[in-house]
């Protein structure tokens, strides 16, 4: 830290202009709230969120900070329980007072805050991608929506591959069961292609042995999976085990980042391709820069997966947004929120749409041995985000 | 849905979920054996049982790095000195268990059930506290990954080999412990009376100490041989714990011939319904058929004749 120039707070506009509405907002300081699961199930994959936002936080105070205040963090565990998700968002808001909060992780998680960001009228910067169907003022929403994420890696692989049929597998919860009515309708409807199987585990299932001899037996030109959390490691290292190569068998998962290939390890997945807006080995100047910091931060071994960089962009898209709206109040904040661009990201370059997600390039990569992917294809343009898609419901 | 397949096809596709099923078999077998010794002989009903067997995913992880490490001309071999590592961690962390926990809980049986989650949960967050929140990559030696071409079209993974063969070893040398060694007849007194036992020199504390860590050793191989087929983190013990029970209490408590039982049965079934539905449904049926089972015959399929 010593080494970082020494920046004076203060210098900002007068807290009375800027904070109309109470929150925890001084001449020198400003509070924010950081809400995942550190502890539970869920820490696996929200431990990653926590890193890229400290990160963030901790770069835009070495550069100022926001309005001329200090960013101060209140960080609150959601302990991968709902409940206990909404009601720290309710500490963190009624108590504590924060201009915003960085959280939230499964959909679950969010649909338990939701109502309390809005009784409250609070901001939620939430970084996962999702099955879409939601939209609110008090929500921003920095991962992709499922059209944006799947569209496109479909298309591009049916044409890679000249695909015909499709295999789907999927945790029996909303967001892969969204996701593939989605895949289906498009599949169905506008590629005119078939689907051949559809399949539902139970989360955390461990043996797969039987779907994959049912794989073997409809031979699907395209499997396309969004198996989570532990299931995802007994579904690669069962399919390698039983000589599925990933090599001829295409294989494109929504549920796979590098995060999840530390786990399911780097041989029992490389080959498969993988359809999200962002990788740890995109080559651009932004994403190096954020690699570097990050790894410098917490360490050499550690992996940044879609949703970490998607975390990383809440704080830097709030801080853009109070200060085009000069004010940390949140219904300034919300309605100043569309067209916001955040030139830095290691993405590339994102702005909010009016509806409160992120225009974003989707992309295809496809994993290596040493745990990261190679990207093979990404969208010519950004994607527009579509929460509530017609024709696909 | 078998219209558009040749008649080799089917036999190909038939033999594979044949082995799918056993392998299933295994591993239900694998995971329930150190909980059954435990709730069988000693009436302790093991929470924590997911995370011993986490122990001993952990200290193969450890291992493996080890190796890989300083002797990579060896890596090939690991696996082999990791489970007998696992053993003795977990075994050790039983015994530790039994001595601080277990032993002032024998009149409670019911408290035991409490006490050892509540070692569930601590277990747990050590575990995150030391080894991180994330899931950590057990890289496995070459000769263990893949499948044996039996033909062309019949493939059998090895890890799904390996798991069986251990099975077999481990069910034998359990069984050989159990009702042939002198040990085994003091574990097995104990457990029809404890006071007699007592009675006639048997040292009934020692015997409920080593019983434990053998259950719990047990755990920890199991764990060590599922790094091949699942995930190591700090929660993923509680991926085990439903079907573990389910496999004991179905069996029947204390017979080890109604755990193996109850495993095929269940696994059976489940790999069966897995391949004509979607896995939640053929969960779904499991389950209620063994519910249905359990309503008419409450001790389970196997149980001890007693006196009461």
């Amino acid at each position: 830290m010593a080494l970082l120039p020494r920046v004076a707070f203060g210098a900002g506009p007068a807290t009375s202009a800027v904070n109309t509405t109470g929150l925890a907002v001084t001449d020198t300081e400003v509070t924010v709230g950081i809400l995942h699961s550190a502890t539970g199930t869920m820490a696996i994959s929200e431990t990653g969120s926590i890193q890229a936002e400290k990160l963030a936080i901790e770069q835009i105070n070495a550069m100022g900070g926001v309005l001329g205040r200090k960013i101060k963090v209140i960080q609150e565990d959601g302990a991968s329980d709902w409940p206990t998700f909404a009601e720290k968002a309710k500490k963190l808001l009624v108590n504590d007072k924060v201009a915003s909060i960085m959280g939230c992780w499964t959909s679950a998680s969010r649909k338990a805050v939701l109502p309390v960001m809005e009784q409250y009228n609070g901001m939620l910067y939430y970084p996962t991608f999702y099955e879409g169907l939601e939209q609110s003022k008090n929500v921003i929403y920095t991962g992709q929506e499922a059209t944006q994420q799947i569209l496109a890696g479909i298309d591009w692989i049916t044409k890679e591959k000249n695909a015909k049929s499709f295999y789907f597998i999927g945790s029996d919860y909303i967001w892969p069961r969204t996701s593939n009515k989605i895949a289906r309708k498009h599949i169905e409807n506008f590629l005119k292609l078939k689907v051949v199987g559809e399949e539902y585990f139970p989360l955390g299932s461990t043996q797969f042995n039987s779907v994959i001899n049912k794989i073997k037996l409809t031979k699907p030109d395209v499997i396309f999976t969004d198996v989570v959390g532990g299931s995802n490691v007994a579904f690669y290292k069962q399919l390698k085990a039983a000589g599925i190569d990933l090599s001829k068998q295409a294989l494109l998962t929504i549920s796979v980042t590098e995060d999840e290939i530390d786990g399911i390890g780097g041989e029992n997945i490389a080959g498969a391709y993988a359809c999200m807006k962002y990788f740890q080995s995109l080559k651009n100047d932004n994403n190096e820069k954020f690699v570097a910091a990050f790894k410098k931060m917490w360490g050499d071994k550690t992996v940044i997966g879609d949703v970490t960089q998607a975390a990383y962009l809440g704080p830097w898209l709030w801080k853009a947004t109070v200060e085009k709206a000069g004010s940390f109040d949140v219904d300034k904040v919300a309605a100043a929120s569309p067209g916001i661009e955040f030139k830095g990201a290691p993405e590339g370059y994102v702005r909010i749409h009016e509806n409160h997600h992120l225009w974003s390039k989707t992309r295809v990569g496809r994993a290596k041995l040493d745990g990261q992917f190679e990207l093979v294809f990404e969208t010519a343009d950004l994607v527009q985000p579509d929460p509530f898609p017609k024709g696909y419901q | 849905m078998f219209g558009d397949y040749s008649i080799g096809d089917l036999g190909s596709i038939f033999v594979m979920q044949g082995f799918a099923g056993l392998i299933l078999f295994s591993v239900y077998v694998l995971m329930a054996l150190g909980l059954a010794i435990i709730f069988g002989q000693m009436g302790v009903i093991n929470m924590a049982h997911g995370e011993f067997m986490i122990l001993g995913a952990y200290v193969t992880w450890l291992t493996s790095n080890a190796f890989q490490e300083y002797l990579p001309s060896l890596f090939p071999g690991y696996f082999f000195l990791a489970m007998v590592l696992a053993f003795l961690a977990s075994g050790a962390l039983g015994m530790l268990v039994e001595w601080g926990l277990i032993r002032h809980l024998y009149k409670r049986p019911l408290d035991t059930l409490l006490a050892t989650w509540g070692l569930s949960l601590i277990l747990q967050q050590a575990y995150r506290s030391i080894f991180g929140a994330r899931e950590v990559g057990v890289e496995l030696p070459q000769w263990m990954l893949g499948s044996l071409k039996v033909t062309d079209t019949i493939e059998v993974p090895i890890n799904g080999v390996f798991v069986m063969c251990l099975t077999v070893l481990i069910t034998v040398v359990v069984a050989y412990v159990l009702y042939l060694s002198r040990w085994g007849r003091q574990v097995r007194a104990v457990v029809q009376n404890r006071i007699m036992a007592g009675a006639v020199g048997i040292n009934t504390e020692k015997v409920d100490r080593y019983t434990f860590g053998l259950g719990c050793g047990i755990a920890g191989v199991a764990g060590s041989a599922f790094t091949m087929i699942g995930s190591t983190g700090p929660t993923s013990g509680q991926l085990y714990i439903v079907d573990t029970f389910l496999v004991v209490v179905f069996g029947g408590a204390a017979s080890l011939l109604g755990t193996i039982a109850s495993a095929f049965s269940i696994s059976q079934t489940q790999s069966t319904l897995e391949f004509f539905m979607s896995g939640s449904m053929a969960k779904v049926l499991t389950l209620l058929a063994v519910v249905g089972i359990l309503m008419l015959r409450p001790q389970g399929l196997f149980a001890l004749k007693v006196r009461k």
